[in-house]
């Protein structure tokens, strides 16, 4: 096991220098970082020259590469560069993003992933009741939506919220503009009412998406194992109802899931881009749209790093969670 | 039930008088039909097909019939719903009901573009991953790992910005879409072809390849021929729900400005263009998101009716 966790690492390592080498040829080919600079008014050479060379674009692709490479590993992860916003130092930024996605999808997984399982498990055991009928239709539309869209229209609805709470002589409660900065303060009570105001909504969308997709899956595989044969077994032998499913048909129905969901969670680490566009929280998400449209080649290359450090890990847990719970996979 | 697909015989039916000398046999279902029957009795699926056939003939032959074109603009703006134009005017004084006629259009082309390119892309690599195994199956496995590490979004960004890919496919001449269809393509094969790759691992180990293999055929004639069509439930199913999720993922890209570009347009890009819009005049929100949900509803009914319908153990609708 051990062994195997080693050796599932060292093999990331190449990988991950092939994506980073990848990365920086692709961010290359977006253009010139300072092409908008240039255009904005006319600049002389001597000035164009410094900003080249603070940037270190007058040398060529592959000494820029192991540049950042040699930095990298010493844990210097570069600066911004596009002027206006320049030397900002990337790892700094990437972290503070990192952690306002982790508190948005953290919660917002947890709640989709038990709704999800619950949903699920019971669509499955009542299969074609009225409930499974409602919960299929609800997840269908879910999925069959633009999450934009959806996240829209919360806004709007919480806006409106806002509004008539106003109108009757309350708080506006709803947040719409991200958590505040300076974190949250006064009484205990106030700090609920705001923690809950800035959340709220981006949780409901995330929770949306996530849900659909995690209870038709767990629908899916909970049918699956009730109808396997030694479920039917356990049923013939005399057990009750409920230990069959519980014991039984559950515990297993489990393990599909559970991968998926370490997959997603790897993945999500990388932001929540339209919720968090949509609801202005300044996480990963968003870190990495705007590093795109600025073209700022650090700060794309640090997020690739992050990310894919976070997917690699995440997919090495469903690895060894699906052979922890199902013995006869074997690892090695 | 069981004897899907297995050419068992039935029962020959009582004559009913008549020529003695004839039987009445009974020749069992070919798979197809079986399939075929069981999707026709879905009723969801059913609905969706009819739906979606509906929605492609609105898209591609609709601006024939329509008495306005995506061009008139002359009209007064934000022009409530009414007889005249039954989605109301945007902020152009364009009338809905043309533009998302053209809307649906595109959005169904890129649909259709990345649900091909993506499961052609899938298939070729997962079965040739899985059945070569070795070296062969060692690279295709460690790009799908790359390709899942690189943030999809700086490739969409390269392919959107970068003047050389724009010019070699048509400039800002109006093949833009054809951009976003490839790049979600390119991009929207990985799942498809770990799943192929896998039950290929499995399936060349079966007796009827070895049969084939003794039997001299080609390595191309034992995938093609032999292998790929014990999963084709897989690819079809998949292919359905790729469709769905192009059309969803266009309109994401366009919200993030990363999409489809004027003059080119599409429902995802009329809805982000109207954002703004969703409180004062919500019919120019609501209209291109209420189709985007009717394609990738139908869409995914269709797939569910046919995932059902290749199942041989779903006992919902007998065959």
């Amino acid at each position: 096991m051990f062994r195997y966790i080693i050796r599932r690492l060292l093999i990331s390592i190449p990988l991950l220098i092939v994506a980073s080498f990848l990365c920086f040829g692709l961010v290359n080919a977006m253009g010139d970082p300072l092409g908008e600079w240039k255009l904005q008014k006319p600049r002389t050479p001597a000035e164009i020259a410094a900003a080249y060379e603070r940037t270190g674009y007058n040398k060529p692709f592959m000494e820029r590469y192991v540049d950042w490479a040699g930095d990298f590993v010493t844990g210097d992860w570069g600066e911004s560069v596009v002027p206006g916003n320049a030397g900002k130092p990337v790892k700094e930024e990437l972290l503070k993003a990192f952690g306002v996605t982790l508190r948005l999808i953290l919660g917002a997984e947890l709640i989709a992933l038990l709704l999800g399982i619950v949903v699920g498990v019971i669509g499955a055991v009542r299969q074609y009741s009225i409930f499974d009928y409602t919960a299929t239709g609800i997840s269908f539309a879910m999925f069959s939506m633009p999450l934009f869209c959806v996240a829209l229209v919360l806004k709007a609805g919480g806006i409106e919220l806002n509004n008539w709470l106003e109108s009757i002589g309350a708080d506006r409660w709803i947040i719409t503009a991200g958590p505040p900065g300076d974190g949250f303060g006064g009484s205990f009570g106030q700090q609920v009412f705001q923690y809950s105001g800035a959340y709220i909504l981006p949780t409901i969308s995330l929770v949306v998406i996530q849900f659909a997709l995690y209870s038709r899956f767990q629908r899916a595989s909970m049918l699956e194992t009730l109808n396997a044969d030694y479920v039917r077994t356990a049923q013939a032998k005399g057990i009750s109802e409920a230990r069959s499913i519980f014991r039984h048909a559950f515990r297993n129905a489990l393990i599909p899931i559970i991968t998926v969901s370490s997959l997603n969670i790897g993945a999500g680490f990388g932001g929540a881009v339209i919720t968090e566009t949509v609801f202005s929280w300044s996480g990963m998400g968003k870190f990495i749209v705007e590093a795109i449209t600025k073209i700022e080649p650090y700060q794309v290359l640090g997020f690739m790093m992050l990310t894919a450090v976070f997917i690699i890990v995440f997919n090495l847990i469903a690895d060894i969670l699906y052979a922890f719970l199902d013995p006869r996979i074997r690892l090695d | 039930m069981t004897e899907i697909g297995s050419p068992v015989a039935q029962a020959p039916a009582p004559q009913s008088g008549g020529e003695a000398s004839t039987f009445d046999t009974t020749t069992a279902r070919k798979q197809w039909q079986v399939i075929l029957r069981r999707f026709t009795r879905h009723r969801a699926a059913l609905v969706g097909l009819v739906l979606f056939v509906v929605l492609v003939l609105f898209a591609f032959f609709g601006g024939l019939f329509w008495k306005y074109s995506y061009t008139d603009l002359g009209f007064k703006r934000y022009l409530p719903p009414s007889g005249d134009h039954p989605f109301g005017t945007d902020r152009l004084g364009g009338d809905m009901v043309a533009l998302i006629i053209r809307g649906t259009q595109f959005s169904l082309q890129i649909a259709i573009v990345v649900a091909v390119l993506s499961t052609v892309i899938g298939v070729v690599l997962g079965a040739v991953a899985g059945y070569m195994k070795g070296w062969v199956d060692t690279l295709i496995s460690r790009f799908i790992d790359l390709l899942l590490v690189i943030p999809s979004l700086i490739i969409a960004a390269v392919l959107v910005r970068n003047s050389f890919v724009v010019s070699v496919a048509g400039g800002s001449g109006g093949s833009n879409w054809l951009i976003v269809a490839l790049y979600l393509g390119l991009i929207g094969w990985l799942s498809i072809a770990r799943v192929i790759r896998g039950m290929v691992l499995s399936l060349r180990e079966k007796e009827f390849v070895e049969a084939a293999r003794a039997l001299g055929a080609s390595t191309f004639r034992i995938v093609f021929r032999h292998i790929l069509p014990n999963t084709v439930d897989v690819i079809i199913v998949n292919a359905t729900l790729a469709i769905a999720q192009a059309v969803l993922l266009e309109a994401a890209l366009s919200f993030i400005g990363l999409g489809v570009q004027s003059p080119d347009t599409s429902l995802g890009l009329m809805i982000s263009l109207n954002k703004n819009e969703l409180t004062l005049h919500p019919w120019l929100f609501f209209t291109p998101f209420v189709f985007i949900v009717l394609i990738s509803l139908a869409v995914n009914f269709i797939g569910d009716g046919l995932r059902d319908a290749f199942d041989p153990r779903q006992r919902r609708v007998k065959a």
